[in-house]
């Protein structure tokens, strides 16, 4: 049995001890809320709730609930029955008089086509409706399109609280009414193109960064402190320069007119009307995100490179092996951490591009964050934009996640 | 790294070799800088080197972009930079605060739910700008706060303080603990310890943070782009630059850049001046 062991004041020590701990952990836990609640709150819940938007339809749902239930006890086979068309008649009046009838045309015309004018026609005749006539009859009659079994199926189908059809469209495909999954005619299909267009850019820009970051990084870490300083400024001043700064330089060099063909031209190497298209393409996404990105590359290597000891490959020469040998058993495995921090941190960035591509890319060298901004921005489709958020922050941190178990986050380091 | 005597012809050209491959890299990486700045001194309108500036005559050489940079009505730069400074002056120091309160607790070794509450806290550094921009500005439209002051300033700060995290937990991970224990047994009370003893020591790592938020603010365009909301008064100078790149590229804009590399050059004085007074104090010596 052991003794037990008591402080000055009287209390056991081990008693003592965990009342101590316990009170640590609360002030580090303390010293650390005020910026977990901030960011929680502005961040991390705002996030959600905007992704929530790419399957959110509760608006809709709340303007024709009584519709929206009705319909759920028909199957859409056949014209639907006077139960439904008599429930969407009061609600589209209420609709009228409560001046919302316009969203709910704007809504609908995303499942069908042609929904606007039909609404707004609808709208402007209900007052002429027979209540005690059969309703059918009546659509029907202020616009043959209500003939249209389609048109109820649309608004069977518009009016759920949620669905997930964007994300059918996030890559491409499309649910049919008979509810049938389809891909979508071959000419408008552009979100898979620029999905796998993303991942080329961003494994191709990662490896880019590796092949161009490890020589260098080596050279920094073996030069001596003075050289290797002045040199690190060349890692360092792009680094610290704004990112249009560095856009814009490229879209200096690169263009038909830029500094780079026109080298070429006076050199003699390329004639003056065969000037390289290198902007507003693939090739300029590809070379500037490739510079903008080398720095972080560069510095987790350069950070692991200078840990490893020289006299590491001396030994393995010494032993007989060759220099390469000996740099692929000994140096190449041991800058593994290196490698793995720098890429999935070029990689990470590199997938969410969006102004590097916009500006030196043009139509042909966007990505997806830039198809995002589109719908954010201009076609104001929010749901498509957010569920095509929701793909890529899923691929982002399935990465960080990867991040995180290979390299930890307590050991990511700038600069 | 002159190579011993003895080295056989092959490892002779494999290492010049990779020494040009260096080379080579380094100037990719600089040169893109270096070619803007003879261009924002040019006499014409066009971007690129005239055959005067080539053969270094003096009146091929002006500032007429940079009086059009400073007196020009055409585009807000003053506006701009004052509002840039403003920005990330302000989102510079919430950051800061609330960053270096934070790593003091996650550098803790009592903290629970460490590496939760870490990703958390880096996640608005890894999740794509474009997410971010969209979701801060939905919820600040919710308050009320899109297209302000504040508003921008908030978006600033969340953006600005994973950095301040980061590298005032790596300064807190290389902190030797006994100093704090070797004062409280002098009899000092933790709040003097820490003002007179662990702040002054992890200063730099606070600083450098603080240039991390400042830079990031300073720079940053996705998500003004969606918080401002097309304001002209609450423009920056990213914004500027965006607006000006996508119609056409302006010698004014060449102006501009050079003034931002100046800027860049001095943040990198700055952080290496920080880095070895870091190295100092703590005993290791820069060699």
């Amino acid at each position: 049995m052991t003794a037990e062991i008591r402080t000055s004041d009287g209390e056991l020590l081990s008693v003592k001890l965990k009342k101590v701990e316990r009170r640590r952990r609360t002030t580090a836990f303390l010293l650390a809320a005020p910026l977990l609640f901030f960011i929680v709150f502005a961040y991390v819940i705002p996030i959600f709730q905007m992704l929530g938007r790419s399957i959110d339809n509760a608006e809709m749902n709340s303007f024709l609930t009584e519709t929206h239930e009705v319909m759920q006890t028909w199957d859409g086979s056949e014209m639907p029955g006077e139960d439904v068309t008599s429930t969407f008649y009061y609600e589209l009046k209420t609709a009228v008089e409560n001046k919302y009838h316009g969203k709910i045309a704007t809504r609908l015309n995303y499942e069908k086509g042609g929904f606007t004018s039909l609404i707004k026609k609808t709208s402007r005749k209900l007052k002429n409706f027979d209540e005690n006539a059969n309703f059918l009859d009546q659509f029907i009659d202020v616009h043959k399109k209500w003939g249209d079994i389609e048109y109820w199926q649309a608004l069977k189908r518009g009016t759920d609280a949620y669905h997930f059809r964007k994300y059918l469209t996030t890559f491409d495909y499309e649910q049919k009414f008979d509810g049938s999954i389809e891909r979508i005619p071959e000419k408008l299909r552009i979100n898979v193109t620029l999905w796998l267009r993303t991942i080329f850019v961003a494994v191709g820009v990662t490896f880019c960064c590796f092949i161009l970051a490890y020589p260098i990084s080596h050279l920094l870490s073996v030069l001596p402190t003075r050289y290797s300083n002045l040199l690190m400024i060349c890692v360092l001043l792009p680094f610290w320069t704004s990112l249009l700064v560095r856009t814009s330089s490229w879209m200096v060099l690169l263009q038909k007119q830029g500094v780079l063909n026109d080298t070429l031209v006076s050199l003699g190497f390329v004639a003056d009307e065969s000037r390289l298209e290198l902007m507003y393409n693939m090739t300029g996404t590809f070379i500037a995100m490739t510079q903008i990105l080398l720095p972080f590359m560069v510095l987790p290597l350069y950070s692991v490179m200078k840990t490893i000891s020289p006299s590491l490959m001396r030994a393995a020469t010494s032993m007989g092996a060759t220099p390469f040998h000996a740099f692929r058993k000994i140096y190449f495995p041991l800058t593994y951490a290196g490698i793995s921090a720098g890429s999935i941190l070029v990689f990470v960035l590199a997938i969410g591009y969006y102004i590097t591509p916009a500006l030196v890319g043009g139509a042909k060298g966007i990505l997806i964050s830039n198809r995002i901004a589109y719908h954010m921005q201009q076609s104001l489709d929010w749901s498509l934009a957010t569920a095509m958020a929701t793909v890529l922050l899923i691929a982002v941190l399935v990465v960080y996640w990867l991040y995180n178990k290979i390299v930890g986050i307590d050991n990511m380091r700038l600069g | 790294m002159a190579l011993p005597k003895y080295t056989e012809m092959r490892y002779r050209v494999w290492h010049y070799s990779y020494l040009v491959i260096c080379t080579a890299v380094f100037v990719f990486l600089i040169a893109p800088l270096f070619v803007i700045i003879p261009l924002s001194f040019n006499a014409e309108q066009y971007i690129h080197f005239s055959d005067g500036m080539l053969a270094l005559q003096p009146e091929a050489f002006s500032l007429r972009w940079y009086e059009d940079m400073i007196y020009g009505t055409k585009n807000p730069w003053g506006i701009a930079a004052r509002n840039s400074v403003y920005y990330a002056f302000f989102s510079t120091i919430g950051a800061t605060v609330l960053g270096t309160v934070a790593a003091l607790g996650l550098s803790s070794r009592y903290m629970p739910y460490k590496q939760l509450i870490m990703s958390v806290l880096i996640s608005p550094m890894i999740i794509p700008l474009i997410i971010s921009g969209s979701a801060i500005f939905f919820s600040l439209a919710k308050l009320g706060l899109a297209a302000t002051f504040p508003g921008i300033v908030i978006a600033h700060i969340i953006l600005g303080t994973p950095f301040v995290v980061i590298t005032v937990t790596a300064t807190l991970s290389g902190f030797d603990d006994s100093i704090t224990r070797a004062a409280s047994s002098l009899g000092s009370t933790p709040t003097n310890t820490f003002f007179k003893i662990t702040l002054p020591l992890i200063t730099p790592g606070i600083i450098s943070g603080a240039l991390f938020a400042f830079v990031t603010s300073f720079d940053e365009i996705v998500v003004i782009l969606f918080v401002a909301g097309g304001d002209r008064n609450l423009t920056t100078i990213p914004l500027q630059m965006w607006t000006g790149l996508r119609e056409q590229l302006s010698p004014t804009i060449m102006a501009v850049a050079t003034c931002l590399i100046v800027l860049s050059t001095f943040i990198l004085i700055v952080t290496e001046l920080l880095r070895r007074r870091s190295e100092r104090i703590r005993g290791i010596s820069a060699q």
